[in-house]
């Protein structure tokens, strides 16, 4: 089973709820699929064991048989060539490696070649490659509504929303959930800091009829336990019961 | 004119609430809210909204099943997996063409497809360049790109001299189209160790392109240790520090009145600290 803890805002506690949640229940594997800002290590302490690029094909062009006639960069719908004169750039960091300036090229002077990329997408699909195929599986998403979330949450079997009770998580939570709805993936809801801000969160829930699954509540000492890395289930044990009671709720959902 | 983006890598530290404040402190600027999938500026300077336009993104293969001979070609050439019993799959589409010029009977349609809007409105501190990206759609910083043209613009006419550019969490493309251009960066940061590793990363961005950092502590007061590491990286990389803003409710409680803090209780230890923070920015960057 894939679990995604997700939010819409950042910094409501996803990668605090999806670590203590893999940690109680003792989950197979744990994938941090935030690859701008992964902070799970930093809590889950793990041995640094393969490395691997994130690889995608992008376009070389051989000026030797380039008449620069421009179809390709005509083609490409991302801007990613540029035919001026006699001279054919590209740039990689725009290409999507579609292939198509390829099929396009009259003269067959297009190869593809593997290069390491800057983008998010893509370097989500790769982690998610690595997920085993038994077991409980934490997926700790990038906060937001676009593609990230959608890429993350896209083959999952459930989604954990973590929010906080202001206007600021009302808000985000509602354009996330927009995303998973469209994912046909049943969520639940886990109100963090709960005790601060305003009724929002709640009555949106209620209305929307997406359970709250759990309230974690505003306390400095989880606070303080995050701002030192440590998950705090480590020390607060009697949370690890509610983890579990939580996941079981979810087992539910899902069938 | 002078713009300044105001960012953190981790979500959550507090940079709208940073930048809500700076708004009404400052005289008339312009407002950028560049966190299009996110955006929370709008919920305490409640805009006026005086334009909207309809942002277009990558369009979308659609396959005609009344010309469509199921050759399969399409689904073989598609790198995006989008393609699945002669349909393409709308949120797996990036809009690359390559299924629509290699159809042997031109049966694949290439619509427009309306990725969000933007708008152009008034507030009680200054005229704001906002928009909302449709839940799901893909986020390549063009829509940011369009938010900080319009701002620009909005700047141009009203003769203003400061935009303000709330930014967006992460590192990805959206935060560079936020930081093109622009004179200074802020990087709001809580001193957690999470909140540590994001603002290193995000440093590392600011060098590649150039941009000159400063930084904002907010809450503190969490983590005595961390916040003075955060101090010291700082001196040892000669970034200035412009405020240390203290753990205060009143942040919470403003945000629920869909106001600023420092308008809120601008009395409060936390407004406090952002008034002098707001100083330090001005003469930073000689406003």
């Amino acid at each position: 089973m894939k679990i995604v803890v997700a939010s819409g805002k950042g910094g409501t506690g996803k990668t605090s709820v999806a670590v203590n949640l893999a940690l109680s229940v003792e989950a197979e594997q744990y994938l941090d699929c935030d690859v701008e800002e992964p902070n799970a290590h930093i809590f889950l302490k793990p041995g640094h064991k393969r490395q691997q690029p994130v690889e995608l094909l992008v376009p070389i062009i051989d000026e030797k048989k380039c008449t620069y006639c421009r179809k390709c960069a005509e083609f490409c719908q991302y801007n990613a060539l540029f035919v001026v004169g006699e001279t054919a750039m590209v740039f990689n960091e725009l290409c999507h490696s579609c292939g198509g300036c390829k099929l396009v090229c009259p003269e067959g002077a297009i190869t593809e070649e593997p290069r390491q990329i800057a983008m998010a997408v893509p370097v989500i699909a790769a982690v998610k490659e690595q997920a085993v195929d038994e077991g409980l599986i934490i997926l700790d998403a990038a906060p937001g509504s676009a593609c990230p979330l959608v890429e993350t949450v896209h083959g999952t079997d459930f989604c954990l929303m973590v929010t906080e009770p202001t206007p600021f998580g009302l808000h985000d939570l509602e354009v996330a959930t927009e995303v998973v709805e469209q994912l046909s993936v049943p969520m639940g809801v886990v109100v963090n800091f709960a005790g601060i801000g305003d009724r929002g969160v709640y009555e949106f829930c209620e209305r929307k009829g997406i359970p709250i699954l759990m309230e974690i509540p505003y306390d400095r000492r989880i606070a303080e336990l995050y701002s030192r890395g440590v998950p705090f289930t480590a020390e607060m044990t009697e949370w690890r019961a509610r983890f579990t009671e939580l996941l079981a709720t979810v087992e539910t959902m899902v069938k | 004119m002078k713009q300044v983006t105001i960012l953190s890598g981790k979500g959550g530290t507090g940079k709208t609430s940073v930048a809500g404040s700076f708004a009404a402190l400052a005289d008339q600027p312009i407002l950028a809210d560049c966190d299009v999938d996110a955006s929370n500026l709008h919920l305490i300077l409640n805009p006026d909204v005086k334009e909207t336009m309809a942002f277009k993104g990558l369009n979308l293969a659609e396959i005609d099943p009344e010309k469509c001979t199921k050759c399969g070609l399409c689904e073989k050439l598609c790198r995006f997996n989008a393609i699945h019993d002669y349909e393409v799959d709308p949120i797996h589409c990036e809009g690359c063409k390559v299924c629509v010029v290699n159809c042997p009977v031109e049966a694949i349609n290439f619509n427009d497809r309306v990725c969000g809007h933007a708008y152009l409105s008034e507030t009680k501190y200054g005229l704001m360049s906002h928009a909302r990206l449709i839940p799901g759609m893909e986020n390549s910083g063009k829509l940011v790109s369009l938010v900080r043209q319009n701002a620009v613009k909005l700047a141009e006419e009203a003769g203003r001299e400061l935009i303000l550019v709330d930014g967006p969490p992460g590192i990805g493309c959206p935060v560079i189209a936020s930081l093109s251009n622009v004179d200074a960066a802020v990087a709001v940061v809580e001193p957690t160790l999470s909140g540590i590793h994001d603002l290193k990363r995000l440093l590392q961005l600011l060098e590649h392109f150039e941009i000159i950092p400063s930084v904002i502590v907010n809450k503190y007061d969490l983590n005595s240790n961390n916040t003075a590491s955060i101090r010291v990286f700082c001196e040892e990389n000669e970034i200035p520090i412009l405020g240390m803003i203290p753990f205060d409710e009143n942040v919470t409680k403003a945000m629920v009145q869909a106001e600023p803090v420092v308008v809120y209780s601008p009395d409060s230890p936390a407004s406090l600290a952002l008034k002098e923070a707001w100083i330090k920015f001005s003469s930073f960057l000689d406003l």
